[in-house]
């Protein structure tokens, strides 16, 4: 049934490419309808989305689209300015003690839920709390791990007590995840009911049809400009291009290159956006012939990175290492072989006395993302240059996730969302202990001693010292072969003004985003 | 008559035995579906806090009766995504494809039947082939190539594009609605109507060659009242049936077509019930659209019955 649907996908965008180029020979500018009648002083903005939100409840919100509303619903303690750098959020500032173990958060002054309570801070230990109680379900639960007490002392201080120094905390406390609920409320209630500190309030839902947010009079920042934001579903990207053309909706954002090719028009620009997300080929070194780094580096040699990007995703990306964050990225050439090169394959093969081939089994997801296939087949034939020969597994998003959750692959061509901060990305992967070291197939001594230090500075300087030594000790080990980073691209109508685009993905400057 | 309801219950229950048994054999569950990969961090208390929330923790049969059970007292399940029971929201939705469905017959015929009988007024002439060409390009177009061209090229060339507004009930504002209607029952209307332009054209050349109608031909009948009343009037069974066939086919296929002109349908209630594997939506909603086709096909039957005396009689 996927694969059904993912040529239609593709046949859909190559019509709509075609109709645009047809329109741009022909020079067709028949007058445009006014975008909206509405488009008044402070404006009313239709963003275009595929998809509904999956839930309203933020701490088990996975879902982009989910997360994107709920970042306009809710607060957070920290946030992330344009740049991904931690900004003070619900918590005007915070403070480590000298030895790392005591974290004292004050917090901001006057600040109320959307119901008019007020919040303080008996509900941030009430929402820390519920996140670490493993019968709430919470994602960001492990984000938590390090924090043993939680005190309120009074009602604008909060004091986290650690078991060992956490230099990621603040970083893990901006996502949506981390969302500071009221201690009044219930799962159930706010399923329905969103009620948050955020700069938009919840005006109206229609199930799988639109979602309206209206901006926060008491917002504590500089409120919203705009007086509603409507998310429309229209479910197929190149129909969400022409209600853009025909001037219905203003804002979109698009990870194909084809589709967002599509849109560009006189009146609809588009800007591309690098994302944190990676695409990568994981390995299970933990399993056959992949437990020889030899094999894994001679997968790392004989891969060209650009050629991947280039057939699969149309050149549209940049090469990448392990980390992808602006502050901490890592250097793409910063690896054994930062170029193809078969000869140095062919010895690491020799070395683990492989010369005559490996045989590696490859899981892919069909649907999930528009070039892992295309990837796969690249990779596939890259490296069957040097005797490696990749057994394709393409799967249907749902089998995939099940296979990967499972462990349950020698190798797995991958797109993962990344974090701004390093630790966040890949703690869990790549120590001992973390949550998903299973599903990462290595971790080793040095790395897990790496990461504890990581944690333990607070020095920004440090800190980028000693993530550029793991993101070196990953790649030297070929832990994982890392491809690219693509771009997310943000179509937006002429009268848009304001709106900043993120390497997460966020959508929280829809908050100083004006319609003309 | 009892006994094709008793046939019509047999069926819908082995439907519903059908797509409950398909949904699990699909890998992943609602669990997986929401979080992704990100279900992999999930401790096994987690894990089984999720699985109590979502009724997955019971045995599969356990599943079914209650699921059953709960639909004889109209409670068809309930949609953790939207928020809203499955009955809420199919009498959203399901108006919205019965009214794409009842346009896209009423086009198909009026394209259907006048071109089947211009073909089959005078056969193997450039008229018939002309006739026979647009039937086989409704019937080879793809709907979803249709669709996307047509909104496509509207909209960007005159900014038409009704559906880009947000989809609009009929009682809520009926000249937005039917504006929103036009282009998906085209696009499904020119699908079928081919079908019906080949049933016309055989129909109407069988039964020109009967007795009766050379004999009324002789009597001197008018030839527009002939074809009218003798021909066209005699050929409509066939074509009744196939409309009715074809009208069942609709409550149920219209998936492609309302996912690109953004009709909130009953089609696209099942897909997204599919892709967040909730169960008890897609059953339930899957019950619903097979007990849509066995009313309409009783519904073909009754008509017959009216247009035809003989089976009346038998």
């Amino acid at each position: 049934m996927n694969g059904g649907n993912r040529g239609a996908r593709g046949a859909l965008a190559a019509v709509g490419l075609a109709a645009a180029v047809a329109l741009t020979i022909t020079g067709c500018s028949s007058a445009k309808p006014a975008a909206t009648d509405e488009a008044a002083a402070g404006g009313a903005l239709v963003v275009g989305v595929t998809s509904d939100p999956d839930t309203l409840f933020p701490w088990k919100a996975t879902q982009f689209q989910a997360v994107n509303v709920l970042q306009n619903l809710y607060g957070t303690l920290t946030e992330f300015d344009a740049d991904l750098n931690v900004v003070p959020g619900l918590a005007e500032s915070w403070e480590a003690s000298e030895d790392g173990l005591t974290v004292t958060f004050k917090l901001r002054e006057g600040v109320t839920f959307a119901d008019g309570s007020t919040f303080g801070s008996e509900d941030v230990k009430f929402s820390l709390e519920a996140i670490q109680a493993e019968d709430t379900a919470a994602v960001s639960r492990t984000s938590l791990a390090s924090v043993a007490g939680i005190e309120a002392p009074d009602e604008q201080t909060v004091v986290l007590t650690l078991s060992a120094p956490d230099a990621a905390l603040p970083a893990n406390l901006a996502v949506i995840n981390m969302a500071m609920l009221s201690s009044d409320d219930t799962e159930a209630e706010l399923n329905t009911t969103p009620n948050g500190t955020g700069p938009f309030v919840l005006e109206d839902r229609k199930a799988s049809q639109s979602l309206t947010l209206a901006k926060n009079d008491a917002y504590w920042g500089d409120t919203a400009k705009l007086d509603t934001v409507e998310f429309r579903v229209i479910p197929d990207e190149s129909s969400i291009v022409s209600a853009m053309q025909s001037g219905n909706v203003q804002l979109a954002v698009f990870d194909d290159p084809l589709v967002a090719q599509t849109a560009e028009s006189g009146t609809v620009t588009v800007e591309k956006t690098p994302q944190l997300s990676y695409h990568a080929l994981q390995l299970n070194a933990r399993r056959g012939d992949l437990a020889d780094v030899n094999v894994r580096l001679a997968i790392q040699c004989a891969v060209d990175r650009q050629e991947v990007l280039d057939t699969a995703a149309l050149g549209e990306g940049e090469v990448t290492g392990p980390i992808t964050s602006p502050a901490y990225r890592s250097d793409a050439d910063a690896r054994p072989c930062p170029e193809r090169d078969l000869d140095k394959a062919a010895k690491y093969l020799d070395k683990a006395g492989k010369s005559d081939g490996v045989t590696i089994k490859t899981i892919v997801s069909q649907g999930e993302y528009a070039t892992s296939v295309n990837e796969a087949q690249n990779l596939k034939a890259q490296l069957a240059e040097a005797n490696i020969t990749l057994e394709l597994e393409v799967l249907e998003s749902g089998a995939f996730v099940d296979r990967w959750i499972a462990a349950d692959f020698d190798a797995a061509v991958a797109l993962n969302g990344g974090r701004p901060d390093p630790d966040g990305m890949y703690g869990r992967y790549f120590t001992s202990t973390g949550n998903l070291n299973q599903v990462a197939g290595y971790s080793s001594p040095e790395l897990d001693a790496l990461f504890a230090e990581g944690k333990q500075s607070s020095d920004p300087d440090e800190r980028k010292d000693i993530y550029a030594q793991i993101s070196e000790n990953l790649e030297d080990n070929a832990a994982w072969i890392w491809f690219f980073t693509s771009y997310s691209y943000t179509a937006a109508a002429s009268e848009v003004q304001g709106f900043t685009p993120m390497a997460n993905g966020s959508l929280q400057y829809l908050r100083t985003t004006t319609v003309n | 008559m009892l006994r094709r309801i008793l046939a019509a219950v047999a069926t819908l229950l082995g439907v519903a035995v059908f797509v409950f048994i398909m949904l699990r054999a699909i890998p992943g569950n609602q669990i997986t579906a929401g979080l992704g990969t990100e279900a992999a961090a999930l401790t096994p208390a987690q894990q089984q806090q999720l699985e109590a929330y979502y009724g997955l923790d019971q045995p599969l049969i356990v599943q079914f009766f209650s699921w059953l059970g709960n639909i004889f007292t109209g409670n068809l399940g309930f949609s953790a995504r939207a928020q809203q029971s499955v009955l809420e929201l199919t009498a959203q939705s399901l108006p919205v494809t019965i009214e794409l469905a009842l346009f896209s017959i009423v086009l198909a015929l009026a394209i259907g039947v006048p071109l089947g009988m211009l073909s089959a007024s005078r056969p193997d002439s450039p008229r018939d082939a002309f006739g026979q060409v647009v039937g086989l390009a409704g019937l080879s177009i793809p709907a979803f190539l249709l669709a996307t061209t047509l909104l496509a090229v509207l909209a960007s060339s005159f900014g038409f594009n009704p559906n880009g507004e947000g989809y609009a009930y009929f009682l809520d504002n009926p000249w937005l609605n039917l504006q929103q209607m036009l282009l998906p029952s085209l696009v499904l209307g020119f699908g079928i109507a081919a079908p019906i332009m080949r049933t016309t054209r055989t129909a109407v050349l069988e039964i020109r060659s009967n007795d009766f109608i050379r004999t009324a031909k002789a009597k001197g009948v008018p030839p527009r009242r002939l074809q009218a009343k003798h021909v066209l009037g005699n050929a409509l069974v066939p074509i009744v049936t196939m409309t009715g066939l074809q009208f069942g086919y609709l409550l149920g296929g219209a998936v492609v077509v309302e996912q690109i002109f953004s009709l909130p349908g009953i089609g696209r209630q099942v897909l997204l019930g599919i892709q967040q594997k909730e169960y008890a939506l897609v059953q339930s909603t899957v019950l619903i659209i097979a007990l849509s086709f066995v009313i309409v096909n009783l519904l073909t039957d009754v008509l017959y019955r009216m247009i035809d005396p003989r089976v009346r009689a038998a």
